[in-house]
């Protein structure tokens, strides 16, 4: 900091210090009540494992779906133009808003066992979604989608399109051109986007519990264990919450470049 | 093999209104200042615009009639070179260049044996396994050639194909493109702003000027009768190819230019007609050109005169018309000329 470079009112400095420390020490607080020597012992717990395990399953479940769904979605939403796309981007990226739990409601009315498309899934191919593996992959989807959409899309407005001339002049057609052109070109960006949404998978909680509800070994992924042992297994619900964070902290160092603006 | 255009296309301010043709074997230069509808013209060509009307016809092939018809670019016998080159940064030099076969049907192993047999007379074979970051300019130049004519299209159009080099490195590369063009059977067509990439390198000029063509014609043609401010400004010079030797260009007529820094081999040396001094008798003085010549003819050109000299070295001459009438000039009338050796431009060709 330049003594003679123009200063900031003192009043800002502090104000911004009380800030920071808001965010800073409840991360403190978690970390200085890891039982660090029995953090292994503790993450070995079966609540613990069935609970890891399966929030691994679902998150890479709900990224691959994100990606395969979230795609073509931002593709359409960043290079066709048509009535309502304003109306339609927003209907997506509403997730990244909406309380968790309304989602979940959501979800049930539209997949549950009565919801508008789940009573025919259960009717006709006799398959329910609430209280299953499936509906946690689904609420993870529901919220960690956005993220993908976003940042697929934002890549896709500031890449170079005349690529995509070039390639188009050497003879190929727009399939081709998107497989060999624009998606290795957005590379770095779908990268990023999968990496967050993966992150949003990982830690969702209330569409979840809404949803899918929480079962051990079938729907109780890390979140809603933490929430579950805090009372009566409080070393190892905080052995879980070092790795969730752990696994944010990895995905920040990814994503430095891209989102903090720092090499 | 030819192409036969009009190109009528309206885009945001500019409107487009432009008829083209070319035979093949032929190199035609497209000139204009920035925003008269080169890029667009080339786009339309290429099939990256439709036309709002009009009609583009290759080798009597309709590709674009402005209403029914409309052939999509990756159906077009169509090559590119593109103003950056844009180069697929994801892929190695060799891919960039098979991709066009890739694109087009080939398999993989047959496309990169093509590919790598195209790279060889641009002199990149070792570069096969380059990213375009790692080439110069000159080299991804060579190699979006390359890759433009792998596919061994009957139309190549080139978008400012020098524009992205530093002036050092123009000349080489201006020399090396006019060699693979000369290996290029198809109609070329070549977009620039430089009068001097297009005496260089094209058979024929083409000057667009606000999206109408001003003139058409070779170099000599247009630069001798400029029928615009604008193209007598850019493409109304004296232009000579000649041998430099030492301080001196050496021309096929037979007279010579005294210029410091001639270099050697094949030059060109260029001199505005601003530059040229006119004189009633033997001047005196530090200019190292001197000649005396005839007045062939005399043409208003706006608020100046452009006076042809012929000499052994002929000469186009701006003056003012005040200058005219004192010096009393007219046809048949005998003159000197002075040019300042330092008034003189060499490039190399």
């Amino acid at each position: 900091m330049s003594r003679r470079g123009r200063r900031v009112p003192w009043i800002a400095v502090l104000v911004a210090l009380v800030g920071f420390a808001f965010i800073a020490i409840p991360l403190v607080g978690l970390v200085q009540q890891v039982p660090w020597g029995d953090l292994w012992t503790n993450l070995k717990d079966p609540e613990a494992t069935s609970a890891l395990r399966l929030s691994v399953v679902c998150s890479l479940w709900a990224t691959a779906l994100s990606v395969v769904f979230g795609v073509p979605l931002a593709y359409v939403l960043a290079r066709v133009t048509f009535p309502g796309r304003a109306i339609v981007r927003a209907l997506v990226l509403l997730p990244l808003v909406v309380p968790p739990v309304v989602g979940g409601v959501g979800l049930f009315y539209a997949f549950g066992r009565n919801g508008i498309l789940g009573q025919y899934l259960y009717d006709w191919f006799d398959v329910q979604l609430t209280f299953s593996t499936a509906g946690v992959v689904m609420a993870e989807t529901f919220v960690a989608m956005p993220f993908l959409v976003i940042t697929v899309e934002a890549a896709l407005r500031s890449m170079d399109r005349r690529y995509e001339d070039a390639a188009a002049t050497l003879g190929a057609g727009r399939l081709t051109v998107a497989r060999r052109v624009t998606l290795p070109l957005i590379a770095p960006g779908l990268l990023a986007g999968a990496a967050l949404a993966w992150a949003r998978a990982l830690g969702e909680f209330g569409a979840t519990i809404t949803f899918a509800g929480n079962i051990q070994g079938r729907t109780r992924t890390v979140p809603l264990a933490v929430y579950l042992l805090l009372e009566s297994k409080p070393d190892v619900a905080v052995g879980l919450s070092v790795v969730l964070l752990a696994v944010c902290v990895a995905v920040l160092a990814l994503l430095r470049d891209r989102w903090l603006g720092v090499g | 093999m030819s192409l036969a255009a009009t190109v009528g296309l309206a885009l945001g301010e500019l409107d487009l209104d432009a008829a083209v043709e070319a035979g093949e074997g032929e190199t035609l230069a497209i000139l204009g200042p920035n925003g008269a509808g080169k890029t667009t013209l080339l786009r339309s060509l290429a099939g990256l615009l439709a036309l709002d009307q009009g009609r583009i016809e290759l080798d009597g092939e309709v590709l674009d009639d402005g209403t029914r018809v409309f052939v999509p670019p990756e159906r077009r016998s169509v090559g590119v070179v593109f103003q950056d080159y844009l180069l697929f940064p994801h892929l190695s030099t060799l891919e960039n260049v098979a991709f066009g076969l890739r694109s087009r049907g080939v398999n993989r192993r047959t496309a990169r044996r093509r590919a790598a047999a195209a790279l060889e007379p641009v002199g990149l074979a070792a570069f096969a396994g380059r990213r375009p970051r790692e080439l110069s300019g000159g080299q991804a130049q060579r190699v979006a050639l390359a890759r433009a004519l792998a596919t061994e299209p009957r139309l190549l159009l080139l978008d400012e194909p020098l524009a992205a080099l530093d002036q050092s490195a123009r000349g080489v590369v201006r020399r090396e493109l006019r060699a693979h063009l000369a290996t290029f059977p198809g109609v070329r067509l070549l977009v620039t702003h430089d009068p001097l990439d297009a005496a260089a390198l094209a058979d024929r000029l083409l000057v667009l000027e606000a999206g109408h063509v001003v003139q058409t014609g070779t170099f000599a043609e247009v630069s001798a009768r400029p029928r615009s401010g604008y193209v007598a400004e850019l493409v109304g010079v004296n232009l000579f190819t000649g041998i430099g030797h030492g301080d001196r260009v050496e021309l096929p007529s037979g007279g010579a230019i005294v210029v410091p820094g001639a270099g050697t081999g094949e030059v060109m040396a260029v001199i505005h007609p601003r530059a040229v001094a006119l004189h009633r008798t033997r001047p005196e003085g530090s200019p190292r050109n001197v000649a005396r010549g005839v007045v062939e003819s005399i043409e208003p050109l706006g608020d100046r005169t452009r006076v042809r000299i012929d000499a052994p070295v002929p000469l186009i001459a701006e003056i003012t018309p005040d200058a005219r009438h004192e010096l009393d000039l007219r046809p048949g009338t005998e003159l000197w000329t002075a040019v300042k050796a330092t008034d003189v431009t060499v490039y190399p060709r």
